[in-house]
C-alpha cells in the first residue's frame, strides 16, 4: 500500500482509523513520548536555573574558572567538561553503529559496540563523580559556595545529578540489551520479561533512542550551564 | 510524489528497520566533534556578549539537530511522528518568555528592597 507523504500524509494519518503512527512501532512511539516527557523535566530544571541566575543580585560564579583543571601549573578552562562532551558524543556514535549492525544481524559487532557504548557511559559517570568530589572539597554545597551566588550549587547538583542518573540507568539498560543480543533473543524472537512482546532488533534501536537523548540533554547542559 | 519517495516510504518500515550506510554515522560523528570543539573554543578564546551567546546557541542547535535527525532517525520518520514529538517542546519557549519577565521582576524587587546601589 502506498501512503501520501508530507502534509497530505500528516492529514491522512491523523484522520485514519486505529492508529496515527503508521510506520513507527508501538514500542518506538512509546519511547519517543517518554523522551518528550523527559524533555519537559529537563526544560524545567534549565528554566529554574535561568530564573535564579537572572534574579540574583550577587554575581554568578564564572563556570570557566570554576571548572578549570590545572595542567602543568596552568589552569585550562573547562577541560574535564570538554573531555566528558567528547566521551558522550563518541558513545552516541558507537550506539548508532550498534543499531545498524543489529539490523544487519551481526550479533558480535552489535554486542561489542553496545558494550563500548556502555564503557563510554560508565567513563562519563566516573568523570562526573570526580568533578563532584572536586567541587565538594572546594566547598560547594547546594546552599553555599566560595565564589558567588548561592543558587549555583543547587542548580549544579540538580541538573548534573539528574543527567548523571539518566546516564547510569542507560548504562544498566545497555548491559541488559547487550546480554539479550548475545543470547540471541532478537534472532529467536524470545518474548520480553515485562511486555511478553517478541524480541526484535528494533529493541536495540529503541534503546539507542534513549541513549542519544541522554547525549542530547548534555548538549543543552553544556551550552547553558557550562558555557553561558 | 516521486517514485523514489514511494520506494523510500515502503522500504523502511517493512525491511529490517532503519538501514543506512555506516559512513553516514561516521560523518555525523566527525561533525559533532568539530562542532563541540567550536563551542569549547568559544569559551577558550573568551568571546563575550552577544557574539558568545549567538555562537553557543548556534553550535548547540546544529548539534542537537544532527543527533535527532540522523542518530535518532527522525529524518526518516513520517511527518505525523515528527510533529507529535518536535512541536510540543516549542511550548517551552513560551515558558522561557514568562520566566524572563518573572526573573526581571524578582531582580527589581530585590534591588529595591535591599537598596543596592544606595
Amino acid at each position: 500500500m502506498t501512503r501520501p507523504d508530507g502534509w497530505e500524509g500528516f492529514a491522512a494519518d491523523w484522520a485514519s482509523d486505529q492508529r496515527a503512527f503508521k510506520t513507527a512501532s508501538w514500542g518506538k512511539v512509546m519511547m519517543w513520548i517518554f523522551l518528550l516527557s523527559d524533555t519537559f523535566i529537563f526544560s524545567c530544571f534549565l528554566l529554574s536555573y535561568m530564573t535564579v541566575r537572572m534574579s540574583t543580585t550577587i554575581p554568578w560564579p564564572n563556570p570557566s574558572e570554576v571548572f578549570a583543571l590545572e595542567i602543568g601549573g596552568k589552569p585550562v578552562p573547562l577541560l574535564l567538561i570538554a573531555i566528558m562532551t567528547f566521551d558522550l558524543i563518541s558513545s552516541s556514535g558507537t550506539m548508532a553503529m550498534a543499531v545498524n549492525y543489529g539490523y544487519r544481524r551481526d550479533r558480535k559487532k552489535t554486542v561489542a559496540l553496545i558494550l563500548l557504548t556502555a564503557f563510554f557511559g560508565a567513563a562519563f559517570v566516573s568523570m562526573q563523580a570526580f568533578e563532584w568530589t572536586k567541587l565538594i572539597t572546594e566547598g560547594v554545597r547546594p546552599w553555599a559556595n566560595p565564589w558567588g551566588a548561592e543558587q549555583f550549587g543547587s542548580s549544579f547538583f540538580m541538573i548534573t545529578g539528574f543527567h548523571g542518573t539518566h546516564v547510569t540507568i542507560g548504562v544498566i539498560f545497555l548491559l541488559i540489551t547487550a546480554h539479550k543480543v548475545w543470547r540471541g533473543d532478537f534472532d529467536n524472537e524470545k518474548p520480553g520479561f515485562f511486555t511478553s512482546r517478541k524480541g526484535r532488533y528494533e529493541n536495540v534501536e529503541i534503546m539507542g533512542l534513549y541513549w542519544h537523548f541522554v547525549d542530547l540533554v548534555w548538549v543543552f547542559i553544556f551550552a547553558f550551564f557550562y558555557l553561558w | 510524489m516521486s517514485h523514489a519517495a514511494i520506494a523510500n516510504n515502503q522500504a523502511i518500515p517493512h525491511a529490517e528497520g532503519q538501514q543506512h550506510p555506516i559512513r553516514l554515522y561516521l560523518v555525523v560523528w566527525f561533525w559533532l566533534f568539530v562542532l563541540s570543539t567550536c563551542s569549547y573554543l568559544v569559551d577558550y578564546f573568551g568571546f563575550q556578549g552577544y557574539l558568545r551567546w549567538f555562537l553557543i546557541l548556534l553550535f548547540m542547535l546544529v548539534k542537537a539537530g544532527l543527533i535527532v535527525a540522523i542518530f535518532m532517525h527522525m529524518a526518516w520518520e513520517r511527518r505525523t511522528l515528527i510533529c507529535a514529538i518536535l512541536l510540543p517542546p516549542v511550548a517551552v519557549l513560551v515558558f522561557v518568555g514568562i520566566m524572563v519577565f518573572e526573573a526581571n521582576y524578582t531582580l527589581f524587587t530585590r534591588l529595591d528592597f535591599f537598596g543596592a546601589g544606595s
